[in-house]
């Protein structure tokens, strides 16, 4: 009998299966998602430390990053890169969130009609490719062939319009402006689903104690989906600071007029793969896309340990 | 003749294309090139040529954008995904590819005798002594106009500065045409139509540009700001929104009959063609008349053979019949506008590229003054050159602070005598 009992614990362990099924579930995506995004992202950190110098491809140090920061030209490039980045980041967020937002309180107005073919509409442009969307934007603003010199001479408006994209004072507004009009379908279905999200027996005890309209909204249903309005927030600050493509379709690579249009993305394009005569520099791409992430790193950082913390959530 | 051994090589190719796919055993040759506007014209008439003297091996033309292309080909070669023929742009981008290896030295080939040391220059180690493209066409710059927008205003073909001006003024007087068809919204059609189109004049062809690699000029120096000052004189005579104009919008501007001049590059004469239109050409206006005019006789495009490629004897054959008289006559005349680099001459038919080449005689060539040596460091001449001319035309910038920006950012890393 004595002799039975390891046997036994023996056949329990033997008896509890191993769950393969987890690790085969997690591999597809953890194979992938490294070879596509964790290699590439460790591979490039470890070359903006590396520099060719006299044909040999050597440890360098910090010395990219110094001459990033240090040479005045480097740093002119990089420092309007990074300032155009926070105009375009700037313009998202008083535009696009805010009016994401009013379209979404729209939407969940009871009895709204045609509310379904207003929201796909309204969607419709996030789901373009933004090659599509650049070359539709360039065409309607051109002024030659464009219909936005047309329409503004309808209204009698035709002396204000400009051809805003080529000129250096209102390219990058212009530019960050058509790319509110294609991603404004996020922020309006997120905010859509948190208000669709709250109870009806919230909305019934406001209306009772009379706080309604705009009260109502304020006072009951902003603060409760103020953390969607935070995932929103990080989600615009992430997406533009990768942004390069529509810049890229719109203005070119140089990302004219005078690189007025240029932000990080097409700054680190022209870098790491060069552009006409220029030729790709791999080291100081690498070290933009570093800083890139660092960027990125920081400003997320800052999201989920300041503020995603002290947003209040409510259970129902 | 010309045209009927064509018809019978299209009727072979069109056989043999129906033969060919049964047999396996060809093998296929990859051309990378940035002449997308060229695919119809190599499928159709020169690898169809080619391939009908040279049963085993298949052609295929891949080009991408021509803004993408050098971006495109160093990923690619670097990737081993390159096509086994590619297409050089001329001096220090395709000198790289040639010192890192990429591209296999063709100094040996039997069809570089067809060319001559000046033709070369762009594919050629610094030294001289290697070759590694085989030249293929070169592209001439000067202005293309609409003959009846000329009659309409009565205007003369300009032969100064004077002239040109006059003549931009009586056009816009009478209204019905844009003077001039130019943006300065991609960038580079202000500094290659126009910078580098009237620049030479100024700081005298291959003197000035020589002297510039030398350090014994600068790009602050009178020849080389007078340019820029007649450029910003431009502004006026464009059309409305020019800021936001794109090369392709001068273009059908021009194709369309709106416009009466076109700063232009020959590259140009095939697509416009096809419009219609009774155009002519001039050469770049001098200051007085009498005075040598100068042109820029731009050695453009030329072939090489990527070093990974599997089928490198394929591809020498290939490049050898690229070398030869018949590549160049197929080619000037297909395309017109490049004009072969072939020492043999070749007839042309086109009279719109006979007129740019006749220039060849009377006035002085030289190639685009950014594009030997001077841009090989970082921030890169002609890139800034682009933003520069797109600049002084907009208003931006007086000529003055232009050139003053492109001398200080070559001082920056150019140092003439260490070359």
């Amino acid at each position: 009998m004595t002799d039975l009992a390891p046997d036994q614990g023996g056949e329990a362990a033997r008896r509890r299966p191993r769950r393969w099924h987890i690790l085969v579930f997690l591999a597809p995506t953890v194979i992938i998602y490294t070879a596509v995004m964790i290699l590439p992202l460790i591979e490039t950190l470890r070359q903006s430390f590396f520099n060719v110098v006299d044909g040999e491809h050597v440890f360098v140090g910090f010395a990219n990053f110094a001459t990033l920061f240090g040479d005045p030209r480097w740093a002119a490039d990089f420092w309007n890169a990074l300032g155009n980045n926070f105009i375009f980041f700037l313009i998202h967020m008083a535009v696009q969130n805010p009016i994401g937002i009013a379209l979404a309180a729209l939407l969940s107005l009871p009895g709204l009609r045609f509310a379904a073919f207003y929201r796909t509409a309204f969607f419709l442009p996030t789901l373009l490719s933004f090659v599509i969307v650049g070359f539709i934007w360039k065409l309607i603003l051109s002024p030659i062939w464009g219909v936005a010199p047309w329409l503004m001479d309808l209204v009698g408006m035709k002396a204000l319009f400009g051809p805003w994209l080529g000129k250096s004072g209102s390219a990058l507004i212009a530019v960050s402006l058509v790319s509110v009009w294609q991603f404004i379908g996020i922020p309006m279905m997120l905010i859509y689903a948190a208000l669709l999200n709250i109870p009806e027996e919230v909305i019934e005890a406001a209306e009772i104690d009379g706080v309604t309209g705009w009260g109502q909204f304020f006072k009951i249903k902003l603060p409760l989906i103020l953390p969607a309005i935070g995932i929103i927030s990080i989600l615009t600050f992430v997406g533009n600071f990768n942004a390069f493509d529509l810049v890229y379709t719109m203005q070119g690579a140089l990302a004219g007029p005078d690189k007025t249009t240029d932000i990080l993305g097409t700054f680190l394009y022209r870098t790491f793969f060069g552009f006409q005569l220029q030729l790709g520099d791999q080291s100081m791409g690498a070290t933009i896309a570093t800083i890139m992430f660092l960027i990125i790193l920081t400003g997320v950082c800052i999201y989920l340990f300041g503020i995603q913390r002290r947003i209040r959530r409510y259970q129902f | 003749m010309y045209r009927t051994t064509l018809q019978g090589v299209l009727l072979a190719s069109s056989i043999l294309a129906g033969v060919g796919t049964a047999a396996a055993a060809d093998v296929t040759l990859n051309i990378e090139s940035w002449r997308n506007d060229d695919l119809q014209i190599w499928q159709e008439k020169i690898i169809p040529a080619f391939e009908a003297k040279h049963p085993g091996i298949k052609v295929t033309f891949s080009p991408s954008a021509p803004t993408e292309y050098n971006a495109a080909l160093n990923a690619k070669l670097d990737a081993g995904s390159a096509g086994d023929l590619v297409a050089c742009r001329p001096f220090d981008t395709s000198l790289q590819l040639f010192e890192k290896g990429k591209l296999e030295d063709l100094t040996g080939l039997e069809g570089m005798k067809n060319f001559s040391d000046v033709a070369k220059s762009a594919w050629t180690t610094d030294d001289g002594s290697k070759t590694f493209c085989v030249p293929m066409a070169s592209v001439i710059h000067g202005f293309i106009y609409n003959t009846e927008a000329f009659e309409k205003a009565g205007v003369e073909v300009p032969k100064t500065v004077d002239q040109f001006f006059a003549a931009l003024d009586k056009i816009k007087a009478d209204g019905t045409y844009i003077p001039m068809a130019m943006g300065t919204k991609d960038m580079w059609e202000a500094a290659t139509m126009g910078y580098q189109n009237i620049g030479p004049t100024y700081w005298k062809g291959e003197e000035g540009r020589k002297a510039l690699i030398a350090g014994t000029q600068k790009l602050t120096d009178d020849a080389w700001v007078e340019p820029y000052r007649v450029l910003a004189k431009w502004k006026p005579y464009l059309g409305d929104g020019f800021e936001a104009q794109t090369y392709p919008d001068s273009q059908n501007l021009f194709t369309l009959g709106r416009a009466a001049i076109y700063p232009a590059g020959s590259w140009e004469i095939s697509l416009f063609n096809t419009a219609g239109l009774k155009l002519g050409a001039f050469p770049p206006p001098v200051a007085k008349d009498g005075d040598t005019c100068y042109i820029s006789d731009h050695n453009d495009i030329a072939m090489g053979l990527n070093a990974a490629s599997a089928h490198k004897e394929e591809a020498k054959v290939f490049l050898e019949w690229v070398a030869s008289p018949e590549f160049a006559t197929i080619y000037a005349n297909a395309l017109p506008g490049f004009f072969s680099l072939n020492s043999t001459a070749v007839e042309m038919s086109d009279p719109l590229a006979k007129e740019f080449v006749s220039w060849r005689e009377t006035c002085k060539p030289t190639i685009r003054s950014t594009y030997q040596i001077l841009s090989r460091g970082t921030p890169n001449l002609e890139n800034e050159t682009w933003a520069a001319s797109a600049n002084v035309i907009n208003g931006t910038e007086t000529p003055e602070a232009a050139a003053k920006k492109l001398q200080d950012g070559l001082d920056s890393w150019y140092k003439p005598a260490k070359m």
